[in-house]
């Protein structure tokens, strides 16, 4: 293993772990609601934006954003669940993805007007930016944070999901929503709480990705592709699935990008077709 | 016959009440020309005389209305979802491009050639589409537009990548009438397809196949039980439907002479739809009524930012899917008939 494979195979990994964070509440919200919600990039922008005005703004440190980037997408994310979304909860798949195409469009366009279209760089704290070299291999210091904070929040997803009360009604509701209603499970507020904690996460996943992949009005569209992969290709409702299919599209888009740049994104595009015909419910589907 | 076997008679019959049943005459209500059919067709001859700077933009909006028919065929009648279609369209307008541009400018075959290659392109996706629902198929026909897109993208030597295909030379039509600067020739040329198209894709739409698809549309696990297989339907309708968005590309490429990579992008296929659901998918005028409004307005306030113009878009999406779910259309349809039940 040379330096090189394997500080690009710890590149791809960081990466994965960001795709995690900004898809993995897509993964719930689209596996339990059954609702195509495109406009998941527009939450994750939201977030992106939030840390940048306040950092540029008030000065506030970066760590001091995140928190903030999550409640805003959340916040966001519930209002317009409450107003729009839970309209068309037993609409069509075409309606739901009008729908959701529609704000994000709307988001795009409002993001140009408010802040430009050009790109958002932002002033990272020194200690975070330089690189860790430990033996032959050197590692960039933000790619190891986040690398752990993709693990601190996988844990609490699994933990929570697996052994809490809130946790077990959520997988109810997921596997069957009459049989979990006349439990007297609360479905409405159970789905209403996880969408705004997936969309918060998406919140923290934009912020995050600031300092990785920039942040532009386009960011909506152009990271939702890689959101949809990982949630169709992974499973729906499945963290492992998510973490998984995250991991391997980072590793395999850092790659491609290093040594076959001329081909592109086609590959992930076609191994992401083959997959989809191969298993429509996905590679780790729960059911 | 009795009159259980045409279940969906009823819904129209009850004018004629003293007629006798007969299992065709709901297909055959549906073949009969309306009125605002007879005004409407003669209408679209009016650029020629009252708008001659538009005839350019009335050729885009004929050639958009065809390759949001082509879509409705899908989406309106048999219940499919696609973000992808617009892969047909412009895979339609590279073969006719390509085609003239190496040399062969004759505008028929380079049409027929578009078609066909769309169509074959739709024969063998259609494999694929008839095999998944839901959310997968969303993500397989977005995959696959995205893939084309790329494809076309990297193929510098052939399609100009980003650039577009420049180069193009058409042929007179006929060798008679050639493509002038003021789109006379191209608006004539787009609308005699158009109007061909529509012809085909109504007849299509109202015969017992095309009953069948709306059956699959309204009920996607009764149609096998009353033997019609599903699958076999999907391929049918999505290589048509391939192929008329094969032939509206390859008229935008003849008539523009120039293929752009936006053909084949994911936001010619949004927009379409927007188009489609605005002026309201399974009408079979939906398509024409949303392209002359969307291109009209866009026309109107190009001068504006074009953010403004995708804040609106998205506004009006969301307003109309909201408040208007089966489009302008769909809803003066159930105005119209609303008033015609109250005695």
């Amino acid at each position: 293993m040379t330096p090189r494979i394997v500080s690009l195979l710890f590149d791809g990994f960081a990466y994965g772990m960001l795709l995690f964070v900004l898809s993995v509440g897509l993964s719930v919200t689209l596996g339990m609601m059954n609702f195509v919600n495109l406009a998941h990039g527009s939450f994750a922008m939201i977030g992106g934006y939030t840390t940048v005005t306040l950092m540029r703004a008030w000065d506030w440190p970066f760590f001091a954003t995140l928190p903030v980037a999550f409640v805003m997408a959340a916040a966001v994310a519930v209002v317009l669940e409450r107003v729009l979304y839970r309209r068309l909860y037993r609409a069509t798949d075409l309606d739901q993805a009008l729908l959701t195409i529609g704000i994000v469009f709307m988001s795009i366009a409002s993001a140009a007007y408010i802040f430009g279209t050009t790109q958002q760089p932002i002033e990272m704290p020194a200690y975070i930016r330089g690189r860790v070299q430990i033996g032959d291999f050197s590692f960039g210091v933000y790619r190891i944070f986040l690398v752990c904070a993709a693990l601190l929040i996988t844990a609490v997803l699994v933990v929570g999901l697996d052994y809490t009360r809130f946790g077990a009604r959520v997988r109810a509701a997921v596997d069957n929503q009459r049989m979990a209603r006349g439990l007297g499970i609360n479905v409405d507020w159970v789905f209403a709480v996880t969408f705004a904690i997936g969309s918060g996460l998406a919140g923290l996943g934009g912020a995050l990705a600031i300092e990785v992949v920039g942040l532009d009005p386009n960011f909506a569209l152009k990271y939702l592709v890689f959101m949809l992969i990982v949630v169709a290709v992974g499973g729906m409702a499945s963290i492992r699935g998510a973490f998984i299919t995250a991991a391997m599209l980072g590793i395999i888009d850092m790659f491609s990008k290093y040594y076959v740049p001329e081909v592109g994104a086609f590959v992930l595009y076609a191994v992401m077709v083959g997959l989809l015909v191969w298993r429509p419910a996905g590679l780790f589907a729960r059911r | 016959m009795s009159e259980t076997a045409t279940p969906s008679a009823p819904q129209t019959a009850p004018a004629r009440a003293g007629a006798p049943a007969d299992p065709q005459a709901f297909l055959r209500e549906g073949v009969r020309w309306r009125w605002f059919e007879t005004v409407f067709w003669p209408l679209t001859l009016l650029p020629f005389f009252v708008a001659e700077t538009y005839l350019i933009l009335a050729s885009q909006i004929a050639i958009t209305a065809l390759f949001a028919i082509s879509l409705d065929l899908i989406v309106g009648y048999s219940g499919l979802v696609s973000l992808g279609h617009a892969v047909f369209f412009g895979f339609g307008a590279y073969t006719a491009g390509i085609l003239s541009k190496y040399g062969w400018g004759e505008p028929l075959s380079g049409l027929l050639a578009a078609t066909l290659a769309a169509t074959l392109l739709g024969y063998l996706t259609s494999f694929i589409i008839a095999r998944i629902t839901h959310f997968a198929l969303i993500m397989v026909t977005l995959g696959l537009c995205l893939l084309m897109f790329e494809l076309a993208n990297k193929a510098h030597w052939l399609t100009g990548g980003d650039d577009g295909l420049q180069g193009m030379s058409m042929w007179p039509i006929f060798g008679i009438f050639e493509f002038d600067l003021y789109g006379c020739t191209a608006y004539a040329y787009s609308l005699i397809a158009l109007f061909l198209s529509f012809l085909v894709i109504r007849r299509v739409i109202n015969s017992p196949f095309g009953l069948s698809l709306r059956g699959m549309r309204e009920n996607v696990r009764r149609m096998p039980a009353i033997g019609a297989s599903i699958r076999k339907r999907i391929r049918v309708i999505y290589t048509i439907s391939a192929g008329f968005a094969g032939l509206a590309g390859g008229l935008l490429a003849q008539t523009t002479q120039f293929v752009a990579l936006d053909a084949l992008s994911f936001q010619r296929s949004a927009e379409t739809l927007v188009m489609l659901i605005l002026g309201g998918a399974g009408q079979l005028y939906g398509g024409i009524v949303g392209a002359i409004l969307f291109l009209v307005a866009r026309d109107q306030l190009a001068g504006m930012n074009p953010q403004f113009w995708y804040f609106w878009l998205g506004l009006l999406l969301v307003l109309v899917i909201i408040f208007l779910p089966n489009g302008i259309l769909g809803s003066l349809a159930k105005l119209t008939a609303r008033r015609r039940r109250k005695p």
